[in-house]
């Protein structure tokens, strides 16, 4: 990768504008009154636009001249160090602009639907619009300090979206939930980050040849060695490779992620499976040049563990959202996957085609819950292919290209993974976990379609769980299923349209994304299909998707589902597995017996050594002071203050005796003189005696 | 008895006399009066010392009691002149009503 000595263009020296004008937007919003649903509406979705516009020129940009081109500029400084921070911009950073303006624009649109009725339609999009400016802030950061800011601020925002409806119980527990997680791995990557800056001694990336991602630095730091016998760029990259994972909902910090759902559904769709999720994906290809193969072994692994532990559980849930979100987490997987096994253009192509269909799964999630009147439980649904007819043709196309079914978008990419994890020569393990992985995603997307959009309509019977539902309660009446408005049809059906075709770009005949993102010139080679064993593995891996589909269909679609009440196919013919999967695998309740339950006595034995102990010290220090003080008190009052007293009383006493003496009678005064002269006459005469 | 012993015993007599009326008299103008016996009763014995000293030539004596008779006339004006104007204050001369002055 070169620098580009020529002077910047001008897309390069106004990039910044693209994540600066939706937070502009955001703190505009946050200023605007509750009433002012419209301007903040046209304010957000307004500078998305712009940054859309903008993003799309930066990828023509980056298409003309693919090398990596940065700006920095000092930002402050240490001692005598400055730390700088800039923006860069290289097909990587384009093609993930344009995907997080475009499913942002096409979510923020939706939003204007979904979000109607809300009171808190203004702090919605100001949220929303810190999340997108902060996601891009992400993308663009060419310094690990400035991506690191921007990262927490894309972790606040989401905890602020998902504890949206923060009155319910539920949705508060979930926000806390995703925050702390989150700072477990962040902890990890804030530590990679030090440790970087310590050996690199700077955090840009690319810097002219001195960023710590470019080869003096990365060399460095292999050839050193951490105490374990561990290279110091492995150590650094396994660190930074665990916020990606709190990030990124990998195992085993996944549990987050099922409990955002508790945020809208737009939410849901733009943070919770496009986009912010994909934020550590997007780091690990970002620092692609710092992973060794140690390190990138332990992505491959945790990444085919997350892909099939996801799918599992996923098979056994009821809610429509939840089973979507831990096949977001599954997918993640996937991504981590193929970055470990295939490098950046494979993990970055499964996230762009991802972000496409897995928002419009989300997104037709929204509008079959819309429909529904805040209706979750795929039980309680049930034909709805007749009602919302839109729906359910972009959302099958969009389980269609999840799955992997042939020439739809997810089908490439997946291929693409599996190919490259075949070829991994450390193991063919992570291969295997893939294929079973995409069995199983085949199999609970199918089982979901047939839940909700085929079979006959289930209503909910009086003694189901009341849904709490954020809207007033006169919106909850069961009201016949309806198609929800055009602006909400509309993102869905522009984002079928990408899910079905957007794998095209980075077919093995015509890999475009691929050479793209390496730099290389694309090349049209139907030879390609020839190489020896790829059309074995598509054939394979195809098939297994058809399997994955007809196992759905014959355990959920050969016979309608007529009850809501009914027990699942599969809990009918193995119930102790489907339950395990059902109470996702016990992983929360193995938290809360190890690290809560510790974190708990650790909390209770410091609260027992502070109120004891320490506040024992407190106490009686206190005790001394206040007993010394009674003591001093009691001197003061009786000793000092009663001496006074008296001296005072007894100066007034002999005062008044003396001053009795000098009553104003003349007579008297010459009555003592004559007695005085008397005694003094007599004292003479005595004097003179003999 | 000489000369000097009955002219001391006179004029202790006459002290003594304007003692008791300096203190007993009520009237501050008696009260002045006796004050004046008293100073009269020293002259008598500046006088008489003089006459029956060691120097009668001397004339020293005698210029004192001049003096203080002088000294005495100014003072007793000074005196009625005060008296007056207490009078004029208080409406009263009698001395033992005139307390202003107790503390």
């Amino acid at each position: 990768m070169t620098q580009n000595a020529a002077p910047a263009a001008w897309i390069l020296r106004y990039l910044w504008l693209i994540p600066a004008l939706p937070i502009l937007a955001a703190g505009l919003c946050a200023l605007l009154p509750k009433t002012q649903r419209r301007l903040s509406a046209t304010l957000s979705i307004g500078s998305m636009t712009v940054s859309l516009i903008l993003a799309v020129r930066a990828l023509v940009h980056a298409i003309a001249q693919p090398a990596v081109q940065v700006v920095t500029f000092p930002w402050m400084q240490f001692g005598s160090q400055w730390i700088a921070l800039g923006w860069l911009l290289d097909p990587l950073a384009a093609v993930m602009l344009v995907m997080v303006t475009f499913v942002g624009l096409l979510i923020f649109i939706y939003s204007l639907g979904y979000m109607a009725h809300d009171d808190n339609f203004t702090r919605f999009f100001c949220f929303l619009s810190l999340f997108a400016g902060a996601m891009l802030g992400v993308v663009i950061a060419n310094s690990l300090l400035l991506l690191f800011m921007c990262w927490e601020v894309v972790g606040l925002t989401s905890y602020l979206l998902i504890g949206f409806w923060f009155h319910r119980p539920a949705a508060a527990s979930a926000a806390k939930k995703a925050f702390i997680v989150t700072r477990v791995g962040d902890l990890g990557l804030l530590l990679g980050m030090v440790w970087l800056y310590a050996q690199a001694g700077t955090l840009l990336f690319y810097n002219h040849g001195a960023g710590c991602l470019e080869q003096s630095a990365v060399a460095a730091m292999g050839a050193h060695l951490t105490t374990a016998g561990m290279a110091v760029s492995t150590a650094i990259g396994l660190l930074i490779f665990s916020g990606a994972v709190g990030k990124s909902g990998q195992v085993p910090l996944h549990v987050w992620l099922p409990d955002a759902m508790e945020g809208p559904t737009p939410v849901s769709a733009l943070i919770h499976a496009a986009t912010m999720v994909a934020a550590g994906v997007y780091l690990m290809a970002r620092v692609y040049p710092l992973l060794d193969h140690a390190t990138l072994a332990v992505i491959a692994w945790v990444g085919a563990i997350t892909a099939v532990f996801a799918a599992c559980i996923a098979v056994a849930q009821n809610d429509i959202k939840r089973i979507l979100a831990y096949s977001t987490v599954s997918q993640l997987g996937y991504m981590m996957l193929g970055l470990g096994v295939g490098g950046v253009a494979v993990g970055i192509f499964h996230l762009i085609t991802h972000a496409f269909f897995k928002s419009l799964l989300f997104l037709g999630a929204g509008s079959v819950i819309h429909g529904c009147t805040e209706e979750q439980d795929i039980r309680n649904m049930g034909g709805l292919r007749r009602f919302m007819p839109i729906t359910f043709v972009t959302y099958a196309a969009a389980m269609l290209a999840l799955c992997g079914f042939p020439l739809f978008a997810g089908f490439w990419s997946k291929d693409a993974i599996l190919e490259h994890a075949h070829a991994w020569s450390p193991s063919l393990g992570p291969y295997y976990l893939g294929a079973i992985g995409a069995l199983l995603t085949a199999f609970y997307m199918t089982r979901q379609v047939f839940y909700v959009f085929f079979g006959p309509q289930r209503v909910p019977e009086a003694t189901a769980e009341p849904v709490e539902s954020p809207r007033p309660p006169e919106r909850c009446v069961i009201v016949h299923p309806h198609e929800s408005p055009s602006v909400m049809t509309i993102p869905l059906s522009i984002l079928a349209v990408f899910a079905v075709f957007l794998g095209f770009v980075g077919t093995p005949a015509w890999p475009w994304f691929q050479s793209f993102l390496s730099a290389t010139p694309p090349g049209f080679n139907m030879h390609a299909f020839m190489e020896p064993g790829l059309i074995a593995l598509m054939i394979d891996s195809s098939l297994l998707v058809f399997a994955g589909l007809i196992f759905g269909w014959w355990f959920y679609g050969r016979k309608p589902i007529v009850r809501a009440t009914d027990p699942d196919a599969l809990e009918r013919r193995i119930p102790p597995v489907f339950h395990a999967l059902a109470d996702r695998l016990y992983v929360d309740e193995i938290y809360g017996f190890t690290v809560i339950a510790l974190t708990r006595f650790l909390s209770a034995f410091s609260a027992w050594l502070d109120r004891r102990i320490f506040g024992g010290v407190v106490n009686l220090i206190s005790w001394l002071i206040t007993g010394l003080g009674w003591f001093d008190s009691g001197i003061d009052r009786f000793v000092v203050n009663g001496g006074f007293d008296l001296g005072c009383r007894e100066l007034g006493a002999g005062g008044r005796l003396i001053a009795s003496l000098q009553n104003g009678r003349v007579q008297n005064y010459l009555r003592v003189i004559a007695g005085a002269l008397v005694v003094l006459a007599a004292l003479l005469l005595w004097g003179h005696r003999g | 008895m000489n000369p000097l012993a009955i002219c001391l015993l006179v004029s202790a007599l006459l002290f003594a006399v304007g003692l008791a009326g300096a203190l007993t008299r009520r009237s501050a103008i008696l009260v002045l009066a006796g004050i004046e016996l008293m100073l009269n009763a020293a002259n008598l014995n500046f006088i008489a010392f003089w006459r029956f000293g060691p120097h009668p030539e001397a004339l020293t004596g005698i210029v004192f009691v001049i003096f203080a008779i002088a000294v005495a006339a100014a003072e007793a004006a000074v005196g009625l002149a005060l008296i007056l104007a207490i009078y004029r204050h208080a409406r009263t001369s009698d001395v033992s009503e005139i307390t202003e002055m107790k503390g």
